[in-house]
C-alpha cells in the first residue's frame, strides 16, 4: 500500500455510521432485503415449504370452516321462525265437546294449516313416561293437565303469527296461547355448544400452528448456525440475527393463511350445490354465505402474525443459545 | 488499547487456562501471541472478543472494561474489532462481495458507502476481480485474504488474528503477515496468535509468549 493510501484509511479508523440517507431508510431497505431473502429461501425448497404451508393451511381452514358453517346455521335459525307453532292450553273446565268445537272452528280458518289435539289423558301418559314422576302423578286424585290444541299457522310472517296467537287466546275455552319455539331454542343451544367446541378446537390448532412454525424455524436456525456465529462475532445484534427467522415465520404463516383461504373457498364451493338442493326441498332460498373480502384479509393477516409469533418463540429459545465459542 | 490486569481464566472443572496475565498493548502496536497449542492463546483472544469472561482480573479494551459490558452492548463493542480466523469462517452461500460486506450490513451502512468500502478492502487484499465469485471457488490463501478484507472493512481500531497462516504455505504466510504490518502502519492495533515461530522470528515485533497459561515474556525482537 502506498503512503497516500495509508493516509486515506487512517482518519476513518474512528468508526462512524455513514450519515447519507437516514438510518431509518437504510433500516427499511435492510428489512425489505431480508424479507425478500427469507421468502426466496422458502421458495428455493418448494416441496418442504409447501408441506409446511399445507399443514398450516389445514390447521387454519378446519376451525374457520366450522365457524363459517355455524354462522350460516345461526342464520337459518333467524330466518325460519315464521313456522312457529302455537300451543293452546285449554281451561281445565273445558269439556270434550267444547274442545272439539274449538278445534273445528280453528281448522276452518284460512290462516291455519293444521290442527291437532292432545287430550289431558294423552298428556298425562306422555308426562308419566318422560318425566319419571309417574308414581307421584298416580297419587293425584285428578289429572292436573289441560287439553292442548296444536295449531300450525299457514302464515309467513312472525307478526301475523303473533296476531293469530292473540286472536286465538281470546277464545273463552283457551286459557293460554304459546308460540312454540322450543325447537329453535334447541337449535340455538346446539349451535352455541358447537361454537364453544369450535373455539376450543381453533385454540388448540392455533397452538399447533405456532409449534409447527416454531419447529420449522428451529431447523432453519440450525441450518444457518455457522452464519449466526460469524454474524454475532462481527457485531450482529440479537435483533439483526433474529430478523431473517422472524420473516421466515411470517412467510410460513402468511402462505399457510393464503392456502387456508383457498381451501375454505373450495369447501364452500363444494357444499353450495347440496345445500341449495336441501334448501329447495324445504322451499327455502337459503344459500351459504362465504368468508367475504374483509374477513379473508383478516385471516391472512392473522395467519402471518401467528407465524411471526411462532418464529419469535423459537428464536427466543434457540438463537440465544448459539453463541460463538 | 488492550490492557490485561492480573487476568485469570478458569473453566468449569477447574482447568486454569490463563493465570495472572499482565500486559499492555499500545494503540497501533503489532504483537504476536505465541506458545504451544493449549498454552492459552485462544482463551486470551476469546477474552478480548468477549466470548469468554475473565474469572478474575480486568480486561480493558479501547477504554472499556469487559467485565462491565452488558449483553446488549457486546455487539457494538465487537464492531470495533476485526477478527481473522484460522479457518477464515467465510459463508459459502453468498459471494465474496457479500461476505466482506457483512459487517457493514450489520452496522447499517448506506449501501453505496458500503460498496465503496467493500471494494477498497478487496482491492487492498488484491481480490477485487473476484468479488462476484463464491469463496468456495477460491484457493485457501485467497479465502484467508477475503477473511482479512471482512475483518478490516469497517476499519476497526483493533485487529485480532487466530493462527491466520495456520493452513498456508510459507510464501502465502509471508504475504498475509505483510498485510498485517501495513494495517499496523496506519494505526490499527494488531494482535496475532500464532505458533509459527519460524515466521515470527523473522519479523521484528513484540512477542507475548504463553506457556501453560502463564505469560513467560513480553520480549521485543531486536529492531
Amino acid at each position: 500500500m502506498t503512503r497516500a493510501a495509508a493516509k486515506k484509511t487512517k482518519p476513518a479508523g474512528s468508526q462512524t455510521r455513514s450519515n447519507t440517507p437516514s438510518a431509518f431508510s437504510t433500516l427499511f431497505t435492510q428489512h425489505q432485503e431480508i424479507a425478500i431473502d427469507s421468502l426466496l429461501r422458502l421458495l428455493l425448497e418448494p416441496l418442504a415449504s409447501l408441506l409446511t404451508w399445507t399443514v398450516i393451511a389445514i390447521a387454519l381452514a378446519l376451525p374457520l370452516t366450522l365457524i363459517l358453517l355455524l354462522q350460516n346455521l345461526q342464520q337459518v335459525g333467524n330466518g325460519i321462525d315464521q313456522v312457529s307453532n302455537i300451543s293452546l292450553f285449554m281451561v281445565p273446565a273445558a269439556t270434550t265437546g267444547s274442545i272439539d268445537e274449538t278445534v273445528k272452528d280453528i281448522s276452518l280458518r284460512a290462516d291455519v294449516a293444521e290442527v291437532s289435539v292432545i287430550t289431558p289423558e294423552q298428556a298425562l301418559a306422555e308426562f308419566e313416561q318422560n318425566s319419571g314422576f309417574g308414581e307421584v302423578l298416580q297419587g293425584l286424585e285428578t289429572n292436573p293437565l289441560p287439553a292442548v290444541i296444536l295449531v300450525t299457522p299457514a302464515l309467513t310472517s312472525q307478526t301475523e303469527v303473533q296476531a293469530l296467537q292473540n286472536e286465538l287466546a281470546e277464545n273463552p275455552n283457551v286459557e293460554y296461547a304459546q308460540l312454540d319455539l322450543a325447537w329453535l331454542q334447541r337449535l340455538n343451544a346446539i349451535v352455541e355448544l358447537a361454537a364453544r367446541m369450535t373455539t376450543l378446537l381453533a385454540v388448540m390448532l392455533g397452538v399447533g400452528v405456532i409449534l409447527v412454525i416454531g419447529n420449522t424455524v428451529r431447523l432453519a436456525i440450525e441450518n444457518r448456525r455457522a452464519e449466526i456465529v460469524v454474524t454475532k462475532l462481527v457485531g450482529g445484534t440479537d435483533a439483526y440475527v433474529s430478523r431473517p427467522f422472524l420473516y421466515t415465520g411470517l412467510w410460513y404463516g402468511a402462505g399457510g393463511g393464503l392456502l387456508a383461504l383457498l381451501l375454505i373457498n373450495l369447501i364452500m364451493f363444494g357444499l353450495q350445490g347440496p345445500i341449495a338442493r336441501l334448501a329447495g326441498v324445504y322451499d327455502s332460498n337459503f344459500g351459504l354465505i362465504g368468508l367475504g373480502i374483509s374477513n379473508s384479509v383478516l385471516v391472512f393477516v392473522f395467519a402471518g402474525l401467528l407465524g411471526w409469533f411462532g418464529a419469535w418463540i423459537s428464536v427466543l429459545r434457540h438463537l440465544r443459545a448459539i453463541e460463538p465459542r | 488499547m488492550i490492557k490485561f490486569d492480573d487476568v485469570s481464566k478458569r473453566y468449569p472443572g477447574g482447568h486454569e487456562a490463563l493465570s495472572h496475565i499482565d500486559f499492555h498493548l499500545e494503540r497501533g502496536e503489532l504483537a504476536f501471541l505465541t506458545g504451544h497449542s493449549g498454552a492459552g492463546k485462544s482463551t486470551l483472544l476469546k477474552l478480548i472478543m468477549h466470548m469468554e469472561l475473565a474469572s478474575s482480573g480486568q480486561v480493558i479494551v479501547n477504554g472499556q472494561n469487559l467485565n462491565k459490558l452488558k449483553r446488549r452492548q457486546v455487539p457494538f463493542y465487537r464492531r470495533n474489532i476485526g477478527l481473522v480466523f484460522q479457518d477464515h469462517q467465510l459463508l459459502f452461500d453468498r459471494t465474496v462481495y457479500d461476505n466482506v460486506a457483512l459487517p457493514l450490513m450489520i452496522a447499517g451502512y448506506d449501501p453505496r458507502e458500503a460498496a465503496r468500502r467493500v471494494r477498497a478492502a478487496l482491492d487492498k487484499v488484491g481480490l477485487l476481480h473476484k468479488e462476484n465469485q463464491n469463496p468456495i471457488a477460491l484457493s485457501s490463501g485467497e479465502q484467508q485474504r477475503v477473511g482479512i478484507a471482512r475483518a478490516v472493512v469497517n476499519k476497526p481500531p483493533l485487529l485480532l488474528a487466530d493462527e491466520p497462516t495456520g493452513n498456508l504455505d510459507p510464501e502465502l504466510s509471508a504475504e498475509i503477515m505483510e498485510l498485517f504490518k501495513q494495517f499496523s502502519g496506519v494505526g490499527v492495533t494488531v494482535l496475532i496468535a500464532s505458533h509459527d515461530l519460524s515466521l515470527i522470528s523473522r519479523l521484528e515485533h513484540r512477542m507475548l509468549v504463553l506457556e501453560h497459561g502463564r505469560l513467560q515474556s513480553t520480549m521485543r525482537n531486536a529492531s
